[in-house]
């Protein structure tokens, strides 16, 4: 199979004063066979990052490679890239057969397209003699296995799924996600797992990569991104995620310290995560995008004001599971050495 | 196939069959009378030349003594069948122009669209007859005229339709799977789009027959010896007034086939609009609500044996009996088609006939809002009880704010209304209400209008809205479901606060069981329009009992998910609301099956948890081995 390398990837939409950078110089590489789970809030730029990755949306700089080679999106032949949406609902055209929509996206080079629609559709879990039904007969869990049954049948290097489990009961969810990790081992699929559930992309991902404001601002082993996590939003987003046995969700109380200066930055750290509001991508803060609600930034610690103006990310390869911030733990590391980063260096 | 179904549905109502019997008759009439009667029609009789009406020749004759009944009827066919050919030049034309933005790419695109804007602006009929002169006088020249006069309005309509489908996701994904422009136009796009279009180009016929008559009339169409429906009327106007009939009888062939088309086309384009709710209208005598004999003062709403039903009959929420005390937060818990949004909808009073809610009892503090008791307290005693003491937040943040006004004034509003508070005290309570919910500098936010507002701020502020009274209940569908974690967590924790500070009774519906177990005191699961299992919260990690919601609760996975084995899933798919089984309705997805499942629905029984089931599982720790695993 084949890795999929963002190269300082910004995509813009729009012109002048309404202009939005909604991926802003995105370094990512998805390892062969392997998935790296994507994560951040609405308006991180996850979706636009996948739309540029198979052609639907323009690069404004940068460039996508697979294996090396910079992707071209030509009509005809194979693609290799292929995705499935977030709403099986709207990516199945209701007024073609199934079997139809499975057989448009089987390659003219490829192998002969009955056969494989009916190879297909046994792949995913579905009755072959279902190719003669409509979208229309089919369970919202069932049209996502036809999406993904079609996305397979242009044998792509590379799926990205974006969103795929959002839109469905959770009830069948787990189908699709036990579907996606037994293909993906099956046919050593490389894929980018693009989710705003940092428990779904758990169970699927061995790399995480987290996207705050249109840039990844960390990125590691899916083990080591969760159980150390090092930029501050990862921390809240894990924070956030739902526990099992979690019963409160009433506002964290700051510690008690005996030193009431540390006491009164704890508190107001507390304040600070409470009153965040999602920044407006229209407007990105300089500096350090996300030090208007940073728990450890200049609004907390009143020694921090480079946070306002330098950007962490340029030199982000330092640190540990490359950190987009000037204060995770550890500090920083030479390039060549640290466990994890040669593979993220692929 | 049901789009079939659905025309001969059009053809069945009375608008539908009429025309369609006109539309019919009229384009017989272009077939045939020409070879019937073509020999009568150009018989020239100079005995009778400008004759009136007489029983030899019903309409008189013309200027050659030529019988004018038989040339109406003649006619018809030049008429009818120019005008179809112009009407398919211009829906052709039309085509080309709106289609081209998705074959040339953007930038051309562009330029057409901005072409078709521009055309779209002038009259149709200066158009036709600009044409007119450059194509020259003749039946080609109309034609042509007429056709493309025709154009803009249909490639307007194209680009609109078209620029709805090419943003949908199937096409987006034959784009990725290397389909070329054009296969997707013809396979995605114009079959999503040809009905729509089908009805146009029908309305559109009548239109071009009347310009067509329009520009014989005016000898700038079909040239003599030649004759349409237009030049029998020019030629026969000289004689208005002393053989009215004359030059009538074509105009009302006019009338009457450009009628025949545009009244069908009127009537599939209802047909195949939004599809009406269609079934026999649900009858029944609204039974009394009484409220219990002891009445709970802690209760803030009861409900009992609710039931909402609509036209089908479908019946998505049977029987539901639950009750909210003061300061109670309760979850309502299902998958899509559960009827727990129903639910809440009957609660608050929000459902719209043919949609029918009954119940045993309902009432909120003490009121009851259903049946006689209800309708003989007064309508606006019962307004002000629910826009005071009853507050409702919806899913989408985005749609339940006009976005027109200022969040201030809106909030207002219903103070103004229901409190009587002028306007300035109104606008200093709906600042304060918004800081209440934490929204960041009220009185400035208060100025501002919705789009303003970030996603999870405007849901606070919905919040804020429902608290500019003192509200005894807020109740809240999927208030979350559209918001990122980090702001979903606020947003519950706000609820929370408030539940906390003012003694509020919050109903929370939720398709996510962590959100409802993390908040909740009590929890409703509901499966199939009922209630299957009520549990304190508590109690939901360890100690459910029934089979569906134990498969709920192992289905989510959470950051302690084990990630070598598959993820626990619930076999078959959510029941259709139109067809529940017999029996329990859970019994065909559930494992835990003994023979009562199938025979009766099981009741909710049990105290402080209730549980209806035929076979509950023990309490014992929940564990994942307890459910099957594996793929269907």
């Amino acid at each position: 199979m084949s890795e999929l390398r963002f190269d300082q990837v910004t995509v813009r939409y729009g012109a002048g004063r309404r202009a939005l950078t909604a991926v802003d110089g995105v370094d990512l590489t998805v390892p062969s066979g392997q998935v790296v789970g994507l994560v951040g809030e609405s308006g991180s730029g996850k979706s636009t990052l996948a739309r540029a990755a198979v052609g639907l949306a323009e690069l404004s700089s940068g460039q996508i490679l697979l294996d090396g080679v910079p992707l071209r999106h030509r009509t005809g032949g194979r693609r290799p890239l292929q995705m499935v949406f977030q709403d099986p609902y709207s990516s199945l055209d209701p007024r073609m057969t199934i079997g139809d929509s499975i057989a448009e996206a089987v390659p003219r080079s490829g192998p002969p397209r009955r056969e494989e629609v009916t190879r297909l559709l046994e792949l995913v879990g579905l009755d072959a003699d279902r190719a003669q039904a409509y979208p229309g007969a089919l369970s919202g869990g069932q049209r996502q296995r036809v999406a993904i049954a079609r996305a397979l049948a242009g044998q792509p290097d590379v799926v990205i799924a974006d969103e795929i489990t959002s839109a469905l009961d959770v009830s069948i969810q787990g189908t699709v996600l036990n579907l996606v990790r037994s293909l993906q081992r099956e046919l050593r699929l490389s894929m980018l797992f693009i989710s705003h559930n940092l428990a779904v992309v758990r169970y699927v991902s061995d790399y995480i990569a987290v996207m705050y404001l249109g840039r990844i601002v960390e990125f590691g082993p899916a083990a080591d991104v969760l159980g150390d996590p090092q930029h501050p939003y990862t921390k809240e987003l894990l924070a956030a995620a739902p526990r099992r046995g979690a019963t409160s969700l009433l506002d964290p109380v700051a510690p008690r310290l005996s030193d009431p200066a540390a006491q009164a930055v704890a508190e107001r750290a507390v304040q600070v995560v409470a009153e965040a509001e999602p920044a407006d991508p229209h407007h990105p803060p300089a500096g350090c995008r996300f030090h208007p609600r940073c728990p450890i930034g200049p609004l907390v610690l009143s020694d921090r004001e480079h946070c306002l103006t330098i950007d962490p990310t340029t030199d982000a390869d330092r640190r540990r599971h490359r950190a987009a911030c000037h204060h995770v733990a550890g500090a920083l590391q030479p390039v060549t050495t640290g466990s994890v980063s040669k593979e993220d260096s692929l | 196939m049901a789009r079939r179904a659905r025309w001969i549905a059009v053809l069945r109502t009375p608008v539908g069959a009429g025309a369609g019997v006109l539309l019919l008759a009229v384009l017989l009439l272009a077939l045939f009378a020409p070879l019937l009667w073509s020999d009568q029609a150009s018989a020239i009789d100079t005995e009778h030349l400008l004759e009136g009406t007489s029983s030899q020749h019903w309409l008189g004759t013309d200027s050659l003594g030529r019988d004018i009944f038989y040339r109406v009827l003649v006619a018809s066919r030049t008429s009818i069948m120019l005008a179809l050919l112009a009407t398919a030049l211009g829906v052709l034309a039309g085509l080309v122009l709106g289609t081209a933005p998705v074959l040339l790419g953007r930038r051309a695109g562009r330029l057409t669209t901005a072409l078709v804007n521009i055309a779209v602006a002038f009259p149709g009929l200066l158009l036709a007859l600009f044409f007119a002169v450059i194509f020259g006088v003749g039946a080609k020249g109309a034609v042509l005229a007429i056709g493309l006069a025709g154009a803009p309005a249909f490639a307007r309509l194209t680009q609109t339709l078209v620029a709805g489908i090419a943003e949908r996701d199937f096409v987006a994904a034959a784009r990725i799977a290397g389909v070329g422009r054009f296969r997707i136009l013809l396979r995605h796009i114009l079959p999503n789009i040809a009905e729509p279009l089908v009805v146009n180009a029908t309305i559109g016929a009548g239109g071009v027959l009347l310009a067509f008559a329009g520009l014989s009339f005016l000898g700038l169409g079909v040239q003599p010896p030649a004759y349409d429906w237009g030049r029998l009327m020019g030629e026969s106007l000289n004689g208005i007034y002393v053989h009215p009939a004359a030059a009538l009888a074509p105009g009302v062939a006019v009338v009457i086939a450009g009628l025949a088309f545009n009244l069908f086309g009127e009537a599939v384009a209802k047909g195949l609009g939004v599809p009406a709710l269609v079934g026999p209208r649900l009858r029944t005598r609204t039974p009394e609500t009484v409220p219990a004999a002891p009445v709970d003062d802690e209760a803030v709403l009861v409900v009992k044996d609710l039931r909402v039903s609509f036209p089908g009959p479908i019946t998505p929420v049977r029987g539901v009996s639950f009750t909210i005390h003061k300061g109670e937060i309760v979850g309502v818990v299902g998958e899509s088609g559960s009827g727990k949004s129903l639910t809440a909808l009957a609660v608050a009073q929000l459902i719209e006939p043919p949609g029918q809610v009954e119940a045993a009892e309902l009432s909120f503090l003490g009121a009851p809002l259903l049946g006689r008791l209800a309708d003989r307290g007064s309508a606006a005693t019962r307004r002000r009880l629910l826009g005071t003491s009853f507050a409702m937040v919806f899913q989408d943040p985005m749609t339940s704010f006009n976005p027109t006004k200022r969040i201030g004034v809106q909030l207002a509003e219903g103070a103004r209304e229901h409190q009587g508070l002028s306007r300035r005290q109104a606008m200093a309570r709906a600042v304060d209400r918004l800081r209440a919910v934490r929204v960041p500098a009220a009185g400035r936010r208060a100025r501002q209008y919705p789009h303003e507002f970030s996603g999870g701020m405007r849901q606070r502020a919905m919040i804020g809205m429902g608290l500019m009274g003192a509200p005894a209940l807020i109740v809240a569908d999927e208030p979350t479901t559209a918001l990122d974690v980090t702001v979903q967590r606020q947003v519950l924790r706000l609820l929370e606060t408030i539940r906390e500070t003012d003694d509020v009774a919050v109903l929370l519906i939720s398709h996510d069981i962590t959100v409802v177990a993390q908040v909740c005191d009590r929890v409703l699961v509901m499966y199939a329009g009922r209630i299957v299992e009520d549990l304190p919260a508590s109690d939901l990690a360890t100690g459910a009992r029934h089979p569906y919601t134990r498969a709920l609760l192992a289905a989510v996975p959470d950051l302690d998910t084990p990630l070598d084995e598959p993820l626990a899933v619930i076999p078959g798919r959510p029941v259709d609301p139109s067809a529940f089984p017999t029996g329990c309705a859970y019994r065909v997805r559930c494992e835990f099956v003994v023979e009562s499942c199938s025979a009766k629905d099981p009741e909710l029984v049990g105290a402080d948890h209730r549980v209806a089931c035929w076979n509950p599982q023990g309490r014992t720790v929940l564990g994942i081995e307890s459910i099957r695993t594996g793929q269907r």
